[in-house]
């Protein structure tokens, strides 16, 4: 039951990005990466760590995706037409890529028969109770900053985005 | 090769996404939960980001009235 639920948001997910990458009308495309958004975090939350996928809900599902699409329906954009690039950069690319996917394949065929699934991995580490504990104690100075930094991030939205400075 | 802005963008933070997925995977596997804050932190910064580019993306918009890509090469050499 389990290995359905992940593979079925696995794939999920996989197919979404492909489509949010190839898609014409960018509307389409942002709203398959939301359909992403989602299936990732359904994976959080296979893997039980609880905090993190409903995070990802409010955060990139509900706040980023949003912000995105804002900015979408602000635009008057019609579909894409062809790309006139030159193939080339795109055949390096493919190239590319096909070399790094040969290499996970080859990793992947290196792991040893012998990793069993840890037994004795405590299950309770995902949970927000614990996650809060280890964040309040040793990573209380990033925290903190990454508040300021959040500050920091609205000021200059603000700041940019104003018709008359 | 993708001409809209936002769409880059987009495909900025689904990297993000794939980084944040491998660390919560690995974080669980080893019962260790440095890495699901790692993910937190990231998540952070990537909203942050995300919020400035906009801006930035409007501000591309408000000026020239598209947001192809192509057509800002005034720095290129």
């Amino acid at each position: 039951m389990d290995q359905i639920l992940f593979f079925f948001v696995a794939f999920l997910a996989i197919a979404s990005a492909v489509y949010f990458v190839f898609a014409k009308n960018p509307l389409y495309a942002i709203l398959s990466l939301i359909v992403t958004m989602f299936s990732i975090a359904g994976m959080y939350i296979l893997l039980n760590a609880q905090f993190l996928g409903i995070v990802q809900i409010i955060v990139y599902a509900g706040a980023i995706m949003v912000l995105f699409l804002y900015i979408l329906m602000m635009l008057n954009l019609n579909k894409e037409d062809e790309s006139k690039k030159a193939s080339l950069p795109k055949f390096i690319g493919v190239f590319s890529a096909s070399i790094l996917f040969i290499g996970m394949l080859g990793a992947y065929k290196g792991l040893t028969g012998n990793t069993t699934v840890a037994n004795n991995i405590d299950q309770s580490v995902g949970l927000t109770k614990n996650l809060g504990r280890l964040l309040f104690n040793e990573y209380v100075l990033p925290f903190e900053l990454a508040s300021v930094l959040i500050l920091a991030g609205i000021v200059g939205a603000v700041l940019i985005g104003k018709k008359d400075l | 090769m993708r001409k809209n802005a936002i769409v880059i963008l987009g495909c900025v933070e689904l990297m993000l996404n794939s980084v944040n997925l491998l660390l919560a995977a690995f974080s669980a596997y080893k019962g260790d939960g440095h890495g699901q804050l790692l993910v937190f932190f990231i998540m952070v910064v990537a909203a942050a980001e995300v919020a400035v580019g906009l801006a930035i993306i409007a501000m591309m918009y408000r000026n020239t009235r598209s947001v192809d890509v192509s057509i800002f090469n005034k720095l290129r050499g």
